[in-house]
C-alpha cells in the first residue's frame, strides 16, 4: 500500500472580492514508502497549499488524502494535528524555528506533540547535521545554513514516515543549497522517511532522480 | 507526563521572554494578595487579642461612665481614666465571696510615656493572665515590696526604657510624658517580668501606696481633699482607686453584678464581659475594616486585569510562535492551555511573593500594634485567608488567561507560518 494516496483533492480560496479561486485540483497522486519525490513549480501555483493539505494544516474542500493508511481528510482538526504530529515532518522555506529556544530545544519541541521527547535522539540528530557544538545556540546566534540544518533535524525528530519540504533551500545560497538538499535526502533515508519536496529551484530539483512538474499533478 | 513537562517548559520560556511585563504583573499580584492577607490576618488577630485575648479578668469596676473607656484604660492601658472610686468599693469586692480575685489599680503617672500603675502584690501572687500562668520575673528579679519605693517593669517597657534590675527612675505626673511634671520620688527596679505578649508588657508596676504618696497627689476617697503625710498611715476612707480588676467564681455573677451596679446603681460602672465591651468597639469601627478589605480586593482585581492585559498584548507578536507549535502538531487546546497556564503561573508566582509582602506588612504593622498596645501579633498564626486568597487569586489568573487564550486558540496556522516583515 502506498504511503501517501491523494484522490480528487480540491481546494479553493475565497478572494477578497468574494469570488472563489480554485488553487488545488489533483485527481490522483501517490507516494511509496521511503520514496523521494520533487515537484517543480513557480510561485503562486499552490505548492505550499498542497503540502499544507497533506500535513492537515489546511482542510480540503473535497477529495481524499490517505497517509499511512489513515484518511487525513476524514479527520477532525485535532485528529489531523495528531496524525501530523506522529507521522509527518515539515521543513519550511523560512525554517520556522522558535527564536526563544536553543537548537536542541527546537528539535525537542518537534517531538513534544508526537511520540514523546527523546533528548538523546535529539542530540544525535544535531550531531548528525554537524551542529553538535551548537546545541545551546539560539536561532539568532546561528547562520542561515545552520538554522536550516536545525530545521532538518527537527523535521525527522519524531521519526515521521513522511517529510514535507517546502522550498527547503529557498533562503540559502547556491553552494549551501546543494549541500543542504543532499543532507535532507540523507537524513530522510537514514530515518526511513519518504521525502516530498516542492521547489522552483532547478539546482535542487536536479539532485532528485525524479522531478515532476507540479502543473502535471495539479490541474487547477 | 512528558507532555505536561513540555507545556510548563513552554510556559516558563515564554514568561522569561517577556520578563519585564511578567515581573511587573507578578509584583502587582503580590501586592494585592499580600495586602488582602495582611488586612484580614491582622484584623482577625487584633480583634481576637482585644476581645478574647490574654486578659485574665472577667470585669472591671470603675467610676461611673463609659464601659469602653474603663476597659481601654485598665486592661489595655490606653485612653484616660474616667475617674476614681473609693477604696471601700475595692474592699467590698475583695470581701465578696462570689469574687475570686479583686485587684486595685491606681493610675496617674508615667515614665517617659510608659504608664505607672499602682497595685497590690495580689497581681503577682494570685492573678493568672492566662489559665494557670502568672507573672514571672526574669532572672535576678523579684516582685516589689509594697512598703518600699520599688518597681516591677513589663518586658517591653524595660526594653524600650533601657531599665534593668537595680536601676533607679523618677516618675512623671500624668499619663502623657511631660518633662516639667517630674516627681521627686525615686523608684528602684527590682524585677522585669517575662514577656506575656499582652498590654501588661508596657506597664511599670509599683505599690499602690506609692501612687498615694507621690508628691502632689491628693486623695478624695471620702469627698474631702487629703494629702498623705510621710510616716503616717493613710486612713482607708481617704484612699481611692482608678479601678478594681475582678475575676468571678462563676459567669453568672457577672449578670447579677451588671444588674446591681450598672442598671440599679449610680455610684460605679462595671465593664462586663470585657470581651463583649471591646467587641462593641470593633462593631462600631467595622466599616473601616470593610473599606480596607474592599481596597485590597480592588487591588487584586486590578492586578488580575493586568494579567489579562499583559498576556493579551503578547499574543499578537506570538501568533507565528503558535502557528509553528500548531504545525509541529500542537492542538488548539494545547495552545489554549499554554496561555491559561501562563496566566496561572503569573498569579501563582504573585501569590508566592505575596506571602513575602504579607510578611513585610505584618511585621511593620505588628511593630506598631505592639508599641501602641503591647499586644504581640503572631506572623505565623494560621488563618483561612492564607488558603482562600491564594486560591482565589490563582483562579482569577486562570479566568484572566481565558480571553487571551481564546485569541491564541483562534490563531490560523497557514496564514501565520510566514514571518511578518
Amino acid at each position: 500500500m502506498p504511503l501517501l494516496t491523494i484522490t480528487d483533492l480540491q481546494k479553493a480560496y475565497i478572494s477578497p472580492e468574494g469570488s472563489q479561486t480554485r488553487i488545488i485540483d489533483i485527481p490522483h497522486f501517490e507516494m511509496e514508502e521511503g520514496a523521494q519525490i520533487a515537484l517543480r513549480g513557480g510561485s503562486g501555483v499552490g505548492k505550499t497549499t498542497f503540502l499544507n493539505l497533506i500535513a492537515g494544516i489546511l482542510g480540503a474542500d473535497s477529495g481524499r488524502i490517505v497517509v499511512s493508511g489513515e484518511e487525513m481528510t476524514a479527520l477532525s482538526e485535532s485528529g489531523r494535528d495528531r496524525l501530523r504530529a506522529s507521522h509527518i515532518g515539515y521543513i519550511f522555506q523560512t525554517f520556522n524555528l522558535l527564536p526563544g529556544y536553543t537548537a536542541l530545544e527546537n528539535v525537542m519541541l518537534g517531538m513534544m506533540f508526537g511520540k514523546g521527547i527523546d533528548a538523546g535522539f535529539a542530540q544525535h540528530l544535531l550531531e548528525r547535521v554537524g551542529l553538535g557544538d551548537r546545541m545551546g545556540y539560539r536561532p539568532s546566534q546561528l547562520s542561515v545554513g545552520q538554522q536550516q540544518r536545525v530545521a532538518v533535524a527537527r523535521a525527522v525528530a519524531n521519526r515521521p514516515r513522511l517529510v514535507l519540504a517546502d522550498e527547503p533551500t529557498g533562503n540559502l545560497d547556491y553552494h549551501h543549497a546543494n549541500a543542504a538538499i543532499a543532507l535532507v535526502r540523507e537524513i530522510c533515508g537514514e530515518n526511513n522517511a519518504a521525502l516530498l519536496t516542492v521547489s522552483h529551484d532547478a539546482e535542487v530539483l536536479g539532485q532528485f532522480e525524479e522531478a515532476t512538474d507540479f502543473a502535471q499533478v495539479n490541474r487547477a | 507526563m512528558i507532555k505536561r513537562i513540555g507545556l510548563l517548559f513552554i510556559v516558563r520560556r515564554s514568561l522569561r521572554q517577556h520578563a519585564l511585563s511578567t515581573l511587573i504583573t507578578t509584583l502587582s499580584i503580590a501586592l494585592g494578595t499580600g495586602l488582602v492577607m495582611a488586612v484580614i490576618g491582622i484584623k482577625a488577630q487584633s480583634v481576637a487579642a482585644f476581645t478574647g485575648g490574654q486578659i485574665g479578668f472577667d470585669a472591671v469596676l470603675g467610676a461611673r461612665g463609659s464601659q469602653l473607656q474603663l476597659v481601654l484604660n485598665t486592661v489595655f492601658h490606653l485612653e484616660t481614666s474616667p475617674g476614681n472610686i473609693p477604696w471601700a468599693m475595692y474592699q467590698t469586692m475583695k470581701n465578696d465571696p462570689r469574687v475570686e480575685l479583686a485587684v486595685p489599680y491606681a493610675l496617674g503617672d508615667n515614665y517617659h510615656g510608659f504608664r505607672i500603675v499602682g497595685t497590690t502584690t495580689a497581681l503577682f501572687t494570685k492573678f493568672e493572665y492566662r489559665d494557670g500562668v502568672r507573672f514571672q520575673t526574669r532572672r535576678n528579679g523579684r516582685f516589689f515590696d509594697p512598703t518600699r519605693q520599688e518597681a516591677v517593669l513589663g518586658s517591653y517597657a524595660a526594653q524600650r526604657l533601657g531599665l534593668r534590675v537595680g536601676d533607679n527612675f523618677t516618675p512623671y505626673h500624668g499619663l502623657v510624658f511631660d518633662e516639667s511634671m517630674r516627681h521627686d520620688e525615686q523608684y528602684t527596679v527590682v524585677g522585669v517580668l517575662a514577656p506575656t505578649n499582652s498590654p501588661s508588657d508596657r506597664v511599670i508596676w509599683i505599690p499602690i501606696e506609692g501612687i498615694y504618696r507621690m508628691e502632689g497627689h491628693v486623695l478624695r476617697g471620702d469627698g474631702e481633699d487629703y494629702v498623705p503625710q510621710p510616716g503616717q498611715e493613710i486612713p482607708d476612707e481617704h484612699k481611692e482607686v482608678s479601678a478594681v480588676m475582678l475575676k468571678f467564681r462563676n459567669p453568672q455573677i457577672g449578670f447579677i453584678m451588671d444588674a446591681t451596679i450598672n442598671k440599679q446603681g449610680k455610684a460605679a460602672t462595671l465593664s462586663w464581659p470585657i470581651g463583649a465591651v471591646m467587641a462593641r468597639l470593633f462593631d462600631k469601627i467595622g466599616w473601616m475594616n470593610q473599606i480596607l478589605a474592599l481596597v485590597s480586593y480592588l487591588v487584586i482585581v486590578v492586578a488580575g486585569g493586568s494579567i489579562l492585559a499583559s498576556v493579551y498584548n503578547s499574543i499578537n507578536e506570538r501568533r507565528r510562535e503558535f502557528a509553528i507549535l500548531r504545525a509541529l502538531g500542537a492542538r488548539r487546546k494545547t495552545v489554549f492551555a499554554v496561555i491559561v497556564l501562563e496566566a496561572v503561573s503569573i498569579a501563582a508566582l504573585g501569590v508566592i511573593i505575596g506571602f513575602i509582602v504579607y510578611g513585610a506588612i505584618f511585621t511593620g504593622a505588628s511593630a506598631i500594634v505592639r508599641a501602641q498596645t503591647g499586644i504581640v501579633l503572631d506572623l505565623l498564626k494560621l488563618h483561612p485567608v492564607f488558603v482562600i486568597a491564594p486560591v482565589c487569586v490563582i483562579l482569577l489568573g486562570a479566568v484572566a488567561g481565558v480571553v487571551p487564550a481564546v485569541k491564541a486558540y483562534r490563531t490560523d496556522v497557514a496564514t501565520n507560518l510566514t514571518p511578518i516583515s
